[in-house]
């Protein structure tokens, strides 16, 4: 069949399974949009109010489902726009695949009309990406995208596609989706050294990541857990991996993680890391990390492999075959001295529990709490919204806590909101900040045209809260440009975008509210009023180690 | 401080070469010498990258290289285990004075006069880098107009090829 390069990278993503795509036409991705016209049957396409929005949802709808996120753009400012969105799927090892037009061929290198390098500006941030030189290379390059953005440790691809070869005319042969590249477990030597040190532990700790959702391997982890007695943290990558009310989890540690979890990784003297990359939000100073601890590291990455922290023990392979083969060289045990420590540091979170009345953050995002389905994906902005939502809503189902963990992308949510809700069907939850949402609020505009049902919370409390935070406790409150002062009426400027919404000052009308966003067929915007001196607590001063861990206000 | 020659076989692409020195330039790496040139096969290229650092940096780039789908394989060389060897070109000026002693000297590291005119005369070295910095060091004491100095090429010693490495 003879068709257009245009043609031939719609039928391609078709081929690829792919039936949502998120974007923003232009001059020189027209042809490609003529074609999604002609298709629209087969694929969908979402019209965003800003590139950065479509490439935020194509994250989001790849992290609620673990399915290739389509972006498509035009070149020039529509290809620059996608970076960020990009650059915050790279970091946080999002499977994506970006589709930029270009000038002609005969044009690249003259400073044409909206022309720019995007694949030597997203060479940094991207696994891999292609500048389609001839038609004939474009559909197996769009296989091998596909096939690179999922397989061993995911990411973001870039295509870059110039005019002229989206014009060209070439044989289209229809192949099968591509498979993800075979997982490959660790070499067994490895495994049964890792084996040997787990075996010889006394206090182990599981520590995991957001590798343990790419990898499917909750139920490998959760296994080894019960083999061995031990409790369970995770960063922020790994939330919703497993429920929050699993008997074995302690909650995120690092930063602002749970005092019992962070604690506990401090007092274990075997620490089994699993798809982590010890981030510095998630370890404080490193050289004072899990002092007296072996760790065992195990990622699909070599490269993560001692990078940040000395593992005593590092094994590269794929966590569900890996863990597979370990699971039968692990002797089963049991810790009641071990758990009895554990219980007590639990005891003790419970004792410094926020319990304050009234329109706290905590008590704000129990109310969202308890309107959670266990397929609800709950969005976040950055910032303390951010830290409350990760401390507070307890999840259920892997893939339904999504936030811009590595590259902490304020803007982030709305755009994923909207992604997700496209990947799973169901009402998102986003909550921000005031800060946060009025970074790429536009894209409420995408949420009422195409009816996304959307349960906005924003909290709002004038400042940017989490730069206060730091302002207050480590710059002698100097609140240099992070007072916002802006006078902006959100349920107004919610209904300027044909939505809806309301502001909130006391938790009884937040419940009322919350009827109303979880029941009304697209997005619902609660400007909920909360104190500007709240601080997420606990926090470890940044180069801390545990041992510097703020509890409490003033403390 | 350490020195490190690294070879990487990669695909023979527009842009690649680019790729892996961009590696070196994010872990902030300074390339002290590079080589680039296709291999036995068109489709593969190989770069030779010479470079100080602390060994765990340089893992980690080593890690990091391994990850680029363009690369294909990469070779760590030392002195026990490989041949390395550089090309020199050097323009020195031509005076009555010196001129003698110039030459024996180039006689005495082997380099080869390849252009002699009244106001200069050029050699070319071919020798390991140490070699080289020798008798570069040693030209200094006359008029040197020109140093134009290729990277490192290096290969293993004995049958060990660096596509052995990934089976191509």
């Amino acid at each position: 069949m003879l068709l257009s390069g245009a043609d031939i990278l719609v039928k391609t993503l078709i081929e690829q399974g792919c039936d949502t795509v998120f974007g923003y036409p232009g001059g020189q991705i027209l042809d490609v949009y003529d074609s999604l016209y002609t298709h629209q049957d087969k694929i969908q396409h979402i019209l965003t109010a800003h590139e950065q929005g479509a490439a935020h949802a194509a994250d989001g709808y790849s992290r609620s489902t673990g399915r290739v996120g389509v972006v498509i753009s035009t070149s020039g400012p529509g290809a620059t726009n996608l970076v960020t969105g990009i650059a915050t799927a790279h970091l946080d090892s999002v499977p994506m695949v970006a589709i930029c037009g270009n000038v002609p061929t005969t044009q690249i290198g003259t400073d044409s009309f909206q022309e720019i390098d995007i694949t030597g500006i997203t060479l940094p941030i991207t696994k891999h990406n292609y500048f389609v030189g001839s038609v004939e290379d474009l559909a197996d390059t769009v296989r091998e995208a596909f096939m690179l953005a999922v397989s061993g440790r995911p990411g973001p691809v870039l295509i870059d596609i110039p005019k002229d070869v989206q014009v060209a005319k070439c044989e289209y042969l229809p192949k099968p989706p591509v498979e993800r590249m075979l997982p490959i477990a660790a070499k067994e030597k490895r495994i049964r050294e890792a084996a040997e040190i787990i075996n010889e532990a006394r206090r182990p700790y599981i520590y995991f990541g957001g590798g343990i959702v790419s990898a499917d391997a909750q139920a490998e982890m959760l296994a080894l857990a019960e083999a061995i007695d031990a409790p369970i943290g995770c960063s922020l990558m790994g939330l919703s991996a497993i429920p929050t009310s699993h008997k074995r989890f302690l909650g995120m540690q690092g930063m602002h993680g749970h005092y019992a979890s962070s604690r506990a990784m401090q007092k274990a003297d075997t620490v089994i890391a699993l798809g982590v990359r010890f981030n510095d939000r998630a370890t404080g100073n490193r050289h004072k990390f899990a002092p007296g601890a072996r760790i065992v590291h195990i990622d699909v990455d070599g490269s993560e492999l001692c990078k940040n922290v000395t593992a005593y023990c590092g094994l590269r392979g794929d966590l569900k075959p890996t863990l597979k083969q370990l699971l039968p060289l692990i002797n089963k045990q049991s810790r009641p001295e071990w758990w009895a420590k554990i219980e007590t540091l639990r005891k003790e979170e419970k004792e410094s529990i926020d319990n304050r009345e009234g329109m706290t953050p905590r008590n704000v995002l129990l109310a969202i709490n308890n309107r959670l389905s266990e397929n609800t994906p709950v969005c976040t902005d950055v910032g303390q919204h951010q830290m409350w939502t990760a401390q507070a809503i307890e999840f259920s189902r892997p893939r339904r806590f999504l936030s811009s963990g590595g590259l902490g992308t304020m803007g982030f949510g709305l755009g994923a909101a909207i992604g997700a809700s496209y990947g799973t069907g169901e009402r998102s939850v986003l909550v921000t900040g005031d800060g946060s949402f009025g970074m790429n609020l536009n894209e409420l505009a995408t949420a009422v045209r195409y009816n996304v049902p959307i349960a906005i919370v924003i909290m709002n409390n004038g400042v940017l809260g989490m730069v206060r935070q730091w302002q207050t406790l480590f710059f002698d409150k100097h609140y240099s440009s992070s007072v916002l002062d802006r006078s902006t009426d959100f349920p107004a400027l919610a209904r300027a975008f044909g939505a809806d919404g309301e502001t909130v000052t006391t938790l009884e009308a937040l419940e009322n509210a919350l009827d109303k966003a979880f029941s009304t067929n697209g997005p619902y915007v609660i400007d909920c009023r909360i104190d500007k001196d709240e601080l997420v607590l606990p926090m470890l001063p940044p180069g801390g180690s545990m041992d510097d861990i703020i509890v409490k206000a003033g403390v | 401080m350490n020195r490190y020659t690294v070879a990487v076989l990669v695909r023979n692409q527009f842009g690649v070469l680019n790729r892996v020195t961009s590696m070196f330039r994010r872990r902030q790496f300074n390339i002290s010498a590079l080589t680039v040139s296709e291999t036995e096969t068109s489709e593969l290229s190989r770069i030779t990258v010479v470079f100080s650092g602390e060994e765990a940096s340089k893992q980690q780039l080593v890690n990091q290289l391994y990850k680029l789908p363009d690369v294909c394989s990469i070779k760590e060389f030392n002195d026990t285990n490989s041949i390395s060897c550089e090309l020199l070109l050097i323009k020195m000026k031509n005076e009555l004075d010196s001129r003698e002693e110039i030459k024996s000297a180039a006689d005495a590291f082997g380099a080869v006069t390849v252009d002699y005119s009244k106001d200069c005369m050029t050699f070319r070295l071919t020798d390991s880098s140490a070699r080289i910095d020798d008798f570069i060091n040693l030209m200094r004491d006359y008029t040197i107009l020109e140093i134009c100095r290729t990277g490192s090429v290096s290969l293993e010693k004995g049958s060990t090829t660096i596509r052995q490495i990934v089976n191509l």
